[in-house]
């Protein structure tokens, strides 16, 4: 009995989850398709009259045959068409079939003007439709563009990037392509099919029974065999991935396959995949040809009936010959159309899946400001009061943290990986929010500091900095596009790249990855330290961000920092002991902990991690003087060296 | 995928004129299945041949059927009959024709695929290093299907739609000559449209698919640089910039599907001129006897006015045909250049016959190697002009193990590639065994080397299978030995799936340090004479360069050893010590030896000793 309620209410909960993500991909769509619905009921309307001016073009011909040559045909044909009254009247008006006998060139005129109308009609309907579908996979783009910008650091840090940019680029264009040529086709289907309907109806029901009897048979099998045949071409997209994949990997191990004279084996397994994907292909162009031969000969069968029993009506003088040709030309216009119908309503789904693929990129919520959105002027004044930290899996990152810096002070921080001190200066940049204990900027919450204000203020450079593929003068001034050159040169030659930079063929106007040009990892360091300098900010971090820098060229940086950036409080975290002796306080982190604080002197006589690293030196001499190749490290204690 | 992409789109230019002796190289692939590419063609034509018949057999159904009144009814059934047969053979011509057309492309792009793989394992690596792997797929994995499919559906397409059109021709004219030749007039005018039209089109396509990579670019950049770009407060900047690519986006394609949009109704139109001619002199012909002829049938006229409607059809097809053709010429281009790169480190025909090829090599009379290696006289240079060895002299016993130091590009990793013979000297001689060694084949020497890059490559598949990559007859209890032989089967078994774990795609899933791991147990198993090691630069834990230290020791025993080190512990393990810089040596000596000299030894020794005891502190 329990069970069975418990059921029940899961059945609920699943429905109400259901509906909201129904509601919210109804949302997503009204969203997307903001601007586009005059598009689209423009495309609409040229469809309807397509549709109409294609089934007046046969009519002109049949007209023209029925009522006006018929009289003159040798042969004896039965009966002749039986025309509007209206039309007669109009005809009677010039003169009769005399008039139309006389002036034939006008039926030709008339058929010239509605192919144009009809032309017309399709070139607005396509272009129409491509002006709505492209505007809304602009709508599409730009708004998870947008989104991901604004979606907080933390997600970017647990997604696939492969697999979001395989969402913006592909799922964006199956559901543009579904839209652009197969969403309007139902319609303009349904409408051919209505209008042809009462068109065949009013000249005789049972021919048209007969000439579309087999349709919905071939709209039904196109759909099942559509729905089938995709687990085929399924199986051999995954023999092309992995095909590609077997091509790649052994270009990129060459030199392995080289080393271990594998040519041999390599080209077996190669040849193995590519007939495997051979096979994959050829069975789905077997499976291709049956739908095409089959539904083609159905599709064949059905003209030739309405064509066969419109001899019989005809004979029989229930239809004329002008109808008779009226409905072969309908037959064919229409099975094909409807057959596309069966393999549009498969397609349907694999549009709605990317929906859902895009909607949950855009559930996830953007960064909120929890405070007042304050714009103070910021001075750099930085208190830490008993922030607690954890990411939402639960570990505790921060524990009980608790320091202050003063306007214009160095604080340098050493731990060892894992210790928690990038998510200690991200913490500051309001990367992510603090659990427990809070963060003063010159005595303001930063939780109440807009956070885009807040982080203009706080220069940061990562250990592994990214650069936009743009030219490095580009990069530098990133922030301020006007900057004055000069300004740069002066921000690249304080982080000592500005030689390196006019070493290269185009200098400033290189572009960062293109094909040959590979910064090396001290060089992107440097530029990105230039373009925080840039920034301007009273508050700068150098999250461990002359790593791979030479430890000359890492001083000569700091002093230049230091001439150039009086008043900048500065947060380092290095393991360079020259880096960190210099700095007014060092914080010492182990496990979330602030464990040591205080100056050089301070803690290189204190035990701990700090008089550790400061004793390497010593380690070197003694290693130096021992003369023993084969050990890796003397222990001991060494005199001051170097 | 979009390397991929940009790198064949780079190259991607409308050629001109179309260039026969490249097609014709191609279709040379396609003459290999000579029967089903002419049963293709034949089949082409008789499909077009069927779809010509339709109207006549309309045509004979009001003439000859309905026009008999009640008598026509008998003629009926034998109609209905030969429709049917027309319908059943014209399905049987469909299916066939899809059959061998999609056979033909399946096996084209086999064989294309297999001798431009074969051609991979060939190249030399000067090819490798001027290539990225993104330029080589998108030849293999773009560019040959785009010909195989080319050459099987459309190629042969010409024949449907040159058929049918000179079908419709014939007829025509067979009907009524003068007037046929009234409405064919149309025909020149169409044809430059269209093929203006499909150049146009196909050009703009081109258009949107370089602003198509573009906005992945940009996607990729918004994704990677999220951070920096919350940092740097560039959102609302970036977004401008997104919101100006993705509106030229919109902009190019909606001028694609504009151009595209009017193509199709512009032929129509004229079109419509050609029918309203029939319509309109076949009409008073009917009536009355105009210069046309004394008279015409009504099912004449009905078939008239179909023939000059569904002329229409294979024009256009056709001249997109051509269009495609041209763009294809790119592709064409791409492949042939590949498979005709010539190799620059060959073996020569005596070689080859005594030692065999690198699919086919003679074992049985190979030489063994000792190991001694000497560079007698060597200069080499990648670029004309910029010598990167110049007369550089060395000798090294079997089994002494040589440790090279300098900074990049100094000419260490070019010293190795000589001796793995990946590069050939420009100059002088390298011996291996006293013996030139151009003078064996390249697998001889390469089969005996072993071989471990700066950051290991393996394969994707499992463990064992990775290991085994080193001797592929090695049974699993011998996988197993080499692994416990360099300390790694501690780690191997302390996963989930032990030897059977997937290593992902290039090793992915594995830390740089366990993948180092499986490279020495796949070199162990593969027990060669002469090893060289390309070291890494990039930090490693100290676990890692612990277990790495007790590997290299048992890779190293009893082989001729080159190593570019980097690591302190893996210099010192060393015989000799050899300080290159600028192509020469300039230090020579153990360990002890260079530290007395007080020179570029000595410094890289005392930093890099800092660095790794804080790295051994902090972790």
């Amino acid at each position: 009995m329990e069970k069975k309620t418990e059921k029940v209410k899961l059945t609920k909960e699943e429905k109400i989850k259901k509906k909201q993500r129904a509601a919210s991909i109804r949302k997503l769509i009204g969203e997307f398709s903001r601007g586009t619905v005059h598009h689209f009921v423009t495309g609409m309307i040229a469809i309807l009259t397509a549709n109409l001016s294609a089934y007046c073009i046969p009519l002109i011909t049949s007209f023209t045959i029925d009522y006006v040559l018929l009289d003159y045909a040798e042969a004896g044909y039965q009966g002749g068409m039986v025309v509007a009254p209206w039309i007669e009247k109009l005809v009677e008006g010039f003169g009769g079939k005399a008039f139309l006998v006389d002036h034939l060139y006008l039926m030709g005129i008339a058929l010239i003007l509605m192919t144009g109308i009809n032309a017309f009609s399709v070139y607005l309907r396509r272009s129409e439709v491509a002006r709505g579908s492209e505007l809304l996979a602009y709508n599409m783009r730009t708004r998870l563009y947008d989104h991901l910008a604004n979606v907080p650091y933390d997600y970017h840090k647990h997604i696939s990037s492969g697999d979001i940019i395989q969402r913006c680029t592909s799922d964006v264009d199956t559901i543009r392509r579904f839209v652009q040529n197969q969403l309007l086709e139902i319609v303009r289907t349904v409408t051919m099919v209505i209008i042809a309907a009462f068109i065949m109806l009013r000249m005789n029901a049972m021919l048209s029974l007969y000439s579309v009897m087999m349709m919905p048979l071939l709209a039904v099998a196109a759909y099942i065999y559509c729905k089938n045949v995709k687990k085929d071409f399924t199986a051999s997209d995954e023999a092309e991935g992995v095909l590609s994949a077997a091509i790649q990997e052994n270009a990129a191990g060459m030199r392995v396959v080289r080393a271990f004279g594998q040519q041999r084996s390599e080209l077996d397994s190669f040849t193995a995949k590519n007939k495997d994907y051979t096979q994959k292909n050829l069975r789905l162009n077997r499976l291709m040809a049956m739908f095409w031969g089959i539904s083609d000969t159905f599709g064949y069968i059905q003209i030739g009936i309405s064509l066969v029993v419109g001899i019989v009506f005809t004979i029989r003088g229930r239809i004329s010959v002008g109808e008779m040709l009226v409905f072969s030309s309908y037959t064919s216009m229409l099975v094909w159309p409807v057959r596309q119908l069966g393999r549009i309503l498969a397609d349907l789904e694999k549009a709605g899946v990317s929906l859902g693929r895009l909607n949950e990129i855009l559930e996830v919520p953007v960064e909120a400001e929890p405070g007042k959105a304050l714009r103070p002027e910021i001075r750099g004044a930085v208190e830490i009061r008993g922030v607690g930290f954890g990411y939402e899996d639960g570990q505790d990152v921060l524990k009980d943290i608790s320091f202050t810096a003063r306007p214009g002070e160095t604080v340098a921080i050493l731990g060892s990986t894992g210790s928690g001190k990038s998510s200690l200066v991200q913490l500051l940049q309001r990367l992510y929010t603090v659990r427990e204990g809070e963060i003063l900027i010159d005595g303001i919450n930063i939780n109440d500091i807009e956070r885009h204000h807040l982080r203009k203020n706080i220069g940061i450079v990562l250990q592994e900095p990214f650069l936009y593929s743009r030219t490095i003068m580009e990069n530098i001034r990133i922030v301020d596009p006007e900057a004055p050159e000069a300004e740069v040169y002066d921000a690249a030659s304080v982080a000592s790249v500005h030689d390196v930079i006019t070493s290269f063929e185009k200098g400033y106007d290189t572009v960062v990855g293109e094909k040959g040009i590979t910064l090396s990892g001290g060089q992107k360091q440097r530029v990105a330290i230039a373009r925080m300098l840039m920034q301007k900010a009273p508050i700068i971090i150098l999250d461990d961000s002359m790593s791979a820098v030479d430890t000359e060229t890492d001083a000569a940086i700091r002093d230049a920092l230091q001439a150039r950036r009086e008043g900048t409080t500065t947060f380092i975290i290095s393991h360079r002991i020259t880096t960190l002796c210099r700095a007014d306080k060092i914080l010492v982190l182990e496990n979330g902990r602030l464990v040591q604080e205080g100056t050089h002197s301070e803690l290189a006589r204190a035990d701990g991690l700090y008089k550790r690293i400061a004793d390497i030196q010593n380690l070197l001499e003694d290693e130096l003087n021992s003369g023993d190749d084969s050990t890796d490290s003397g222990n001991g204690n060494g005199k001051e060296a170097i | 995928m979009e390397d991929l992409q940009t790198s064949a789109l780079r190259e991607e230019e409308f050629s001109k004129k179309i260039d026969l002796k490249l097609w014709k190289r191609l279709l040379r692939y396609a003459l290999r299945y000579r029967w089903l590419f002419v049963g293709v063609i034949f089949l082409m034509l008789v499909v077009a041949f069927v779809d010509i018949l339709y109207p006549q057999l309309t045509r004979y159904a009001i003439d000859n059927i309905v026009a008999e009144g009640e008598a026509g009814l008998r003629k009926l059934l034998p109609f209905g009959l030969v429709y049917l047969g027309f319908v059943l053979f014209q399905g049987a011509g469909v299916v066939s024709f899809i059959l061998f057309c999609g056979k033909l492309e399946v096996k084209i792009a086999y064989d294309i695929r297999q001798d431009a793989f074969k051609k991979l394992q060939q190249l030399s690596f000067s090819y490798y290093d001027k290539t990225a792997v993104g330029y080589i797929m998108a030849r293999m994995v773009g560019d040959i299907p785009r010909l195989s499919e080319m050459i099987a559906w459309s190629l042969t397409d010409i024949f449907w739609s040159s058929g049918y059109i000179i079908g419709c021709i014939i007829f025509l004219l067979a009907m009524n000559w003068k007037l046929g030749l009234v409405i064919l007039t149309v025909l020149p005018p169409l044809a430059v449209i269209s093929v203006y039209f499909q150049r146009r089109i196909l050009r703009q396509h081109r258009i949107v698919r370089k602003q198509n990579s573009r906005i992945t670019s940009a996607f990729n950049e918004g994704i990677m640089g999220a951070v920096t770009t919350k940092t740097l407060v560039r959102e609302e900047k970036n977004f401008e910039e997104f919101k100006a690519e993705a509106g030229t986006m919109k902009k190019a394609s909606i001028r694609a599907a504009v151009l595209s949009a009017m193509f199709t109704p512009i032929v129509m139109t004229l079109g419509s001129i050609a029918t309203a001619i029939a319509l309109y002199a076949g009409g008073r012909t009917v009536i009355a006897p105009t210069i046309f002829g004394t008279t015409m049938t009504i099912g004449v006229l009905s078939s008239f006015i179909s023939y000059s409607t569904n002329l229409f059809d294979p024009m256009q097809q056709l001249a997109g045909i051509f269009a495609e053709l041209q763009s294809a010429q790119a592709s064409a281009e791409r492949v042939i250049s590949l498979l005709d790169t010539p190799c620059d480190i060959t073996d020569s025909d005596e070689v080859i016959e005594k030692y065999g090829d690198c699919f086919d090599p003679k074992r049985e009379n190979w030489e063994e190697i000792e190991g001694g290696v000497e560079f007698r006289d060597v200069s080499f240079s990648y670029k004309e002009g910029e010598k990167v060895l110049d007369h550089f002299d060395l000798t090294v016993r079997p089994g002494e193990k040589i440790a090279l130091v300098g900074e990049t590009g100094a000419g260490k990793s070019t010293i190795v590639n000589l001796v793995c013979r990946f590069y050939e000297p420009t100059g002088g001689a390298i011996l291996i065994d006293g013996i030139d060694y151009r003078e064996r084949s390249q697998l001889w020497l390469q089969d005996r080397l072993g071989y471990v890059l700066q950051s290991p490559h393996l394969f994707s598949g499992s463990i064992r299978d990775n290991i085994r990559y080193g001797r592929k007859d090695a049974t699993d209890e011998e996988v197993v030995r080499a692994a416990q032989m360099v300390h790694a089967d501690s780690f191997i078994e302390s996963l989930e799936k032990g030897y059977d774990t997937e290593v992902g795609e290039g090793g992915a899933r594995l830390s740089t340090g366990q993948k180092q791991l499986i490279s020495f147990a796949r070199v162990i198993l593969a027990d060669p004479r002469i090893f060289v090691l390309d070291e890494a630069t990039s930090s490693i834990d100290t676990e890692t360069e612990a277990l790495i230290q007790n590997a290299i020791g048992t890779v190293l025993q009893n082989r001729t050893s080159f190593i570019v080190a980097h690591r302190l512990s893996t210099i010192r393990s060393c015989d000799r010590i050899l300080v290159i810089r600028g192509g020469k040596i300039t230090e020579s000596g153990t360990h002890r030896e260079l530290l007395k000299l007080r020179g570029y030894y000595y410094d890289l020794y005392t930093t890099q000793f800092t660095e790794n005891s804080t790295r051994d502190v902090l972790n």
